[in-house]
């Protein structure tokens, strides 16, 4: 929780900003380092280490090839319910779901 | 000065140094080996707990997440199961890969036979078992997992229960597999279908009569009695959720390897932060529920059976529970460091190993004072195995 409010800052002036942003805002780059260990390590519980999959699907640009980000961050943010899963939303921000999801789309997430 | 003058006698060498076999390899039993996975790296490291110290790392094993290790029965190699379908036996007196190959795109683990000559792999892609000769790693049986509907599903809680039988599960196919490979050119098997949704993992009690297999998508167990003629699944703590939805899973609880102590079997409640206690003395009952830190992913006995260690998913994962048997409440709390992965007791449960993966560190303590004896360092080290469970069935 405590490390949202900074995000959630972040987030609401973005909103008061006139532009309108296609790419997700990139976090800190320490919260970046964060977010991409927790995909490693965490998503790689069921995803896999390497996102090749394993109890969940893949996760390799070649498979989420033509997949909406914003779509892909909803599911990170939400789960699926019915299946294993889960909602991340109590600790990945929503505009961090979404920088997370471009980079898995684009194969960046090294 | 008199130690000075005893070393320089070269008739006193072979009493201060370890016995040399006629190959060169230093001559020691294999009895308190084990293997640390550092599975971000492709690497393990080899340890001895009777020092207790790391012998020395082995690199280049694949991608390692989620890898598990069964053991010859001379206990001096291991079997180790990668995710990217890479099977390695590994010398673990000298660290050398005596064979490796990659036999599927995707696996979840294995088992050893109780005769020690198959090695058995559970497959994700493609769905199904595939067993090997543990002695050169040739390729013995493939066993695909069909499905009703024409596809392939994915394996799961495949366990060694006889000389050369197996159970597994079918993740996406809710239904039980009896393998028997006494023969493995004809394998046998015997299937039990409907068995409830999404079986996610499975464990065979110490005796090897039941198997038990967690589910997923739904409050419940199943249990199958090996030792009958006629073998038929039932549930047991069928609705143990009481129509409560459960918690998210930030990572799924493993079965292998769940606790037995005395008659009592500790069972993950799924999505909960309790474990169950059912009796198997009382037709499986649930005795009783301890209320735990978070949701546990792995609860195993002290060899001895006197304790239950428990660790946590994701997020609150930095905690390991102690649980007293007798009274079946939390007696200790222990912080070994960051993303505790996996623990893994000596034979006679004097030590217990602890992996803390974002602490890249493994933290050895004396289970009776509950101390820590030693920590070492590794790199990012998730399941620790150690050569004795050669001698138990179902691991």
């Amino acid at each position: 929780m405590r490390l949202l409010s900074p995000c959630a800052a972040f987030a609401l002036l973005l909103a008061l900003a006139p532009v309108s942003l296609a790419a997700a805002p990139a976090p800190p780059p320490e919260r970046q380092a964060w977010l991409l260990r927790l995909l490693r390590q965490d998503c790689g519980s069921c995803h896999g280490l390497t996102l090749r999959g394993g109890l969940g699907p893949s996760l390799l640009p070649e498979r989420l090839a033509g997949r909406d980000p914003a779509e892909l961050a909803r599911i990170i943010l939400d789960g699926i319910p019915g299946t294993p899963m889960p909602p991340w939303r109590f600790e990945i921000a929503p505009e961090e779901a979404r920088w997370l999801a471009e980079r898995l789309v684009e194969g960046r997430d090294r | 000065m008199i130690r000075r003058h005893l070393l320089a006698l070269p008739w006193l060498w072979p009493l201060a140094r370890p016995a040399r076999a006629r190959d060169g390899a230093t001559c020691r039993g294999t009895g308190d080996l084990g293997l640390v996975v550092e599975r971000a790296h492709g690497s393990v490291l080899r340890f001895e707990t009777s020092t207790p110290s790391v012998l020395g790392r082995v690199e280049g094993l694949g991608d390692l997440s989620h890898a598990a290790a069964v053991f010859s029965r001379d206990q001096r190699y291991a079997f180790l199961f990668g995710r990217d379908g890479g099977l390695t036996k590994l010398d673990l007196l000298t660290g050398e890969v005596v064979a490796r190959i990659v036999q599927a795109g995707n696996a979840i683990g294995g088992a050893i036979s109780g005769d020690g000559t198959l090695v058995a792999v559970a497959n994700y892609d493609p769905g199904g078992v595939r067993v090997f000769a543990a002695a050169d790693l040739a390729p013995v049986a493939d066993i695909p997992a069909g499905t009703a509907d024409g596809g392939r599903s994915r394996v799961v809680g495949l366990e060694d229960w006889g000389p050369r039988h197996f159970a597994y599960a079918l993740l996406d196919g809710d239904e039980i597999r009896l393998l028997d490979l006494t023969d493995p050119a004809r394998p046998y098997q015997r299937r039990f279908p409907g068995i409830g949704r999404m079986p996610y993992d499975a464990l065979v009690t110490p005796d090897g009569r039941y198997y038990v297999v967690g589910l997923f998508g739904e409050d419940g167990l199943v249990l199958l009695d090996l030792w009958a003629e006629e073998p038929r699944p039932r549930r047991i703590l069928a609705g143990y959720g009481r129509g409560e939805r459960p918690l998210p899973v930030y990572k799924m609880p493993h079965l292998e390897g769940w606790a037995q102590a005395g008659d009592l079997l500790f069972l993950p409640a799924v999505g909960r932060f309790e474990l169950l206690v059912v009796d198997r003395r009382d037709d499986f009952r649930e005795v009783a529920r301890i209320p735990v830190h978070g949701q546990p992913v792995f609860a195993v006995a002290r060899p001895d059976g006197r304790q239950v260690w428990v660790n946590f998913a994701h997020p609150r994962n930095d905690v390991v529970q102690v649980i007293d048997v007798p009274r079946l409440a939390v007696v200790a709390e222990l912080r070994p460091g960051r993303a505790v992965m996996h623990l893994e007791f000596t034979p006679r449960g004097d030590q217990v190993w602890i992996s803390a993966r974002d602490s890249d560190r493994v933290v050895v303590y004396d289970t009776a004072r509950l101390s820590q004896i030693k920590a070492f360092e590794a790199r990012t080290p998730s399941g620790i195995f150690t050569s004795a469970r050669a001698a138990r069935i179902g691991f």
